[in-house]
């Protein structure tokens, strides 16, 4: 028994097992899917990967909203009428089959021309007639085979995305002008006064002349605008000193070869571009799949359903709900708005807003808050506020979330270029006052040669390729980072801050402890099955943690709503629920408890615990020498006991924390000099993880939605944390090693240039030197750092 | 004219003719996802394909 495996999704088939076509189907929908692929020959699917499938979801009146033409007017990117493409994020997507069935979507549905899947975005674009199929089809179809889009309020923004391929055009033009330019100066670096050479060798010029143009003024542009920027905030950023060289470079170049003065530095000059580019091309890591911008859009629905009297049930458009609006939400909707329940027994979900998985039971007359989500059967609301200005949704108006972090922070490569400029810009100054006096026709020469070899190639590139690729190594051990400063910011915090539920709580599993007279064998039985009836999640959580017992028939099961249940099987009878309906005066409001009775008489009752991830204690200890550690919590006190047990004596225990609460705290201590790492996961925490230096989402599983953040941690890699920072700090130190690597050339190259020796060939070959040695040096040094990372597992 | 600037036109033209076909492929989006095509090359066949196989254990 047990382990027949679904052959459609892979999971366990238990005692449902549905046997069609010799294979096994854990529920008929599975089934299903599979009768649809090889009635249409599709079963290749199966093929390229075993199980690849996902269950397709219950989905009733889900998407009515697609027949609406305003909204399908914005969720296609092309709309003629007739032909309609559109373009489907599915979370779903993580294999070669997915990749293949989606691309075949014309077999299934005919009105489909074509579909193209972009695994790495994990979305797929349809293109469809309008006339034979629609949207709703379109969508109705993907969810009935398991690949059921997801279609946020996110999407309604409309039209196509702009995506912005600037530096790769950058990097393109740079590489084709160096290397033409390289070929170009060739026969000039080993010039031996030729017939033919002496010849061309001025057409030659101009051609690298016309070749460099581009890479000035287009891929070389915002070296110039950053630096004036600069200059205008008073900061001398690490772009003026190579805005200099890049423009002292063309000037003298190009009037070298006006006045037929030598053959310029145009190789030089196309190469320092195309060489600095590419660590900004390198340091570009992104995840497509993942987002570390989103707010409550990407959770909540483009349209739900609204009653009324006149036009019965009709799909509005969430920003158009108005107060006083009828909703009806569906099973495993989510409630956009702030509301009262009219109507029906709602299980709200909240975990998307504070990552408490347990829902939450409330009855007609009770106040919903947007962001839940509905997990038993329909249920109907009326509207209190709109989208903007619920309860959560107005967490979003805080001005942290207009600021860019990034902005407000001095990178090392900043703080070093400033005393830099100035230490080039006087010895600039200096040789050329010297050599007004020793050789007049000379300083010029001097002085624009000091600027060309000391411009910063070296310094510019050592940042971008150790964050780059430090970036890319903490990817592969789950931890992703947005961007490279983040990681620079990261090994400069000094107090780390925690959430509590879902942060340092894992998910799914609570703990319960028995507190009581002992149960004899036939009230355990007794208990078990009676939990087994109820669908109440701490029936349910309870029903876990027990241990398993023989099925009894019980003659009697009525489960009382809001209070407990009752139970009896032969003579004994069982009272399961809430400390008064059992018949206990005890009252306990900070935990979470469970009470049984048997016959009347009191027993005891189970007390849930959170239960907290695993190394935790370990890894609290393992920061605490280092850093101030804080929890922000948004529950009661109840855990206050346990937590001090489990956690390092001076970790600060805060409790009932508000959304805001967390983002004001974080805040008074920023001013008081602290360097704040914030870990969280809900969308309560959004606003802290906004204002702290670093915010990072904790995840179980990082396709699913994660608050806007600096970075995204899956769950299982959280007792990793100090080893990451540590990281942060290691890539910090190889790149003032790589500083000193590159002083160390530019001193060489200041040598040649103060003394007035500066040829063409001289400067071709030291800057790629430097650079590539820097490359290579950072490359090795972080992929060391990298293996002592992994190894630490 | 010298032969040298009628070679020197021709290869400026080569290379920017391959530059062009870079910016265009850059332009169709061909650089925006460097993972689909690798899988998608290996299908093709596939449909006519009857499916002989066994179970095995959940992979992915």
């Amino acid at each position: 028994m047990g382990n027949v495996l679904c052959f459609h999704c892979g999971d366990d088939c238990n005692s449902s097992e549905i046997k069609f076509d010799e294979k096994s189907f854990c529920c008929n929908g599975c089934k299903t899917v599979y009768e649809i692929f090889s009635e249409n020959d599709l079963t290749c699917y199966y093929d390229l990967q075993s199980s690849p499938g996902a269950v397709p979801k219950e989905i009733e009146g889900k998407y009515d909203f697609l027949e609406k033409e305003n909204i399908i007017e914005k969720l296609t990117e092309f709309n003629d009428g007739k032909t309609q493409i559109a373009t489907l994020y599915i979370p779903h997507i993580h294999c070669s089959s997915c990749i293949w069935i989606l691309e075949n979507l014309n077999k299934l549905n005919p009105g489909i021309s074509s579909s193209q899947v972009n695994f790495g975005k994990k979305n797929v674009r349809v293109t469809y007639n309008s006339e034979t199929t629609s949207l709703k089809e379109v969508v109705l179809l993907l969810s009935g085979i398991g690949y059921e889009p997801y279609i946020s309020l996110e999407d309604f923004k409309g039209g196509k995305e702009h995506i912005n391929r600037s530096l790769i055009y950058k990097v393109g033009i740079a590489g084709f002008a160096f290397g033409n330019v390289m070929f170009l100066s060739f026969p000039e670096y080993f010039e031996v006064g030729e017939f033919w050479l002496e010849q061309y060798k001025h057409f030659f010029r101009w051609v690298m002349f016309a070749f460099s143009l581009p890479v000035v003024f287009y891929s070389g542009r915002h070296y110039f605008t950053s630096a004036y920027k600069g200059l205008r905030a008073n900061v001398l950023n690490i772009d003026v000193p190579i805005a200099l060289g890049i423009a002292v470079l063309f000037i003298r170049s190009t009037v070298e070869i006006i006045f037929d003065l030598g053959s310029g530095f145009f190789d030089s000059l196309t190469g320092l571009v195309f060489f600095l580019l590419l660590g900004k091309f390198f340091q570009q890591k992104t995840y497509a799949s993942l987002s570390f911008e989103r707010d409550y859009k990407s959770y909540f629905p483009i349209a739900v359903t609204k009653i009324s009297a006149e036009e019965g049930e009709t799909p509005i458009q969430v920003y158009d709900i108005k107060k006083g609006d009828r909703l009806l939400i569906r099973n495993e909707e989510l409630i956009p708005v702030d509301g009262i329940l009219i109507n029906g027994r709602a299980k709200i979900d909240y975990s998307f807003v504070t990552g408490e998985s347990e829902t939450v039971t409330k009855e007609s007359g009770d106040k919903l808050f947007a962001g839940g989500k509905q997990t038993s059967g329909v249920i109907e609301m009326e509207a209190l506020k709109s989208v903007e200005q619920s309860y959560l949704t107005q967490l979003w108006s805080n001005d942290v979330f207009s600021k860019n972090k990034e902005d407000s922070f001095t990178t090392l490569t900043n703080q070093i270029s400033k005393r830099f400029t100035i230490a080039v810009l006087t010895i600039a100054i200096v040789a050329t006052t010297y050599w007004l006096f020793a050789d007049p026709s000379k300083a010029m020469n001097v002085f624009t040669a000091v600027l060309i070899i000391a411009c910063p190639c070296a310094i510019a590139l050592s940042a971008p390729f150790t964050l780059g690729n430090m970036l890319r190594i903490f990817g592969r051990l789950k931890f992703y980072v947005k961007n490279a400063s983040v990681v620079e910011q990261l090994a400069a915090i000094n107090t780390i801050i925690f959430d509590k539920t879902g942060t340092i709580t894992s998910n799914a599993k609570s703990t319960a402890t028995y507190e009581g007279e002992e149960l004899t064998t036939s009230e355990k039985v007794l208990l078990k099955n009676t939990l087994r009836g109820s669908n109440h999640p701490l029936s349910r959580s309870l029903y876990e943690i027990l241990d398993a017992n023989n099925i009894i028939t019980l003659n009697h099961f009525e489960e009382h709503v809001g209070k407990g249940i009752e139970a009896s099987h032969e003579n004994n009878k069982i009272k399961i629920g809430s400390a008064s309906f059992v018949g206990s005066n005890e009252s306990s409001v900070l935990n979470t408890t469970v009470h049984i009775s048997t016959n009347n008489n009191y027993k005891g009752k189970y007390t849930f615990y959170n239960s907290y991830r695993k190394g935790l204690s370990n890894l609290f200890n393992r920061l605490k020498k280092q850093y101030d550690l804080v929890i922000l919590s948004g529950d009661n006190e109840g855990e206050l006991e346990n937590l001090k047990k489990l956690l390092p004596s001076k970790t600060k225990l805060i409790f009932n924390q508000k959304p805001d609460d967390k983002l004001e705290y974080i805040k008074y201590h920023q001013t008081e000099g602290a360097k704040v790492l914030m870990v969280g996961d809900g969308l309560n925490d959004a606003g802290a993880l906004a204002q702290s230096n670093v915010g990072i989402a904790i995840s179980e599983n990082v396709n699913v939605f994660s608050p806007a953040c600096d970075a995204i941690l899956d769950a299982s890699k959280l007792t990793q944390l100090n080893n990451y920072i540590k990281a942060a700090k290691g890539a910090i130190k190889i790149i003032k090693w790589s500083f000193a690597l590159s002083f160390f050339y530019n001193v060489i190259g200041l040598y040649f240039a103060v003394t007035g020796q500066l040829a063409p060939v001289i400067a071709a070959i030291l800057m790629p030197l430097s650079s590539i040695s820097i490359v290579v040096f950072t490359t090795v040094a972080t992929n060391l750092l990298g293996r002592k990372l992994n190894t630490l597992k | 004219m010298s032969v040298i600037y009628i070679l020197l036109s021709i290869s400026i033209i080569v290379a920017i003719i391959f530059f062009v076909a870079f910016i265009y492929a850059v332009r169709r989006g061909q650089f925006d996802d460097s993972y689909t095509p690798s899988v998608r090359m290996l299908f093709e066949d596939e449909l006519v394909k009857e499916k002989p196989e066994t179970k095995t254990n959940k992979t992915n």
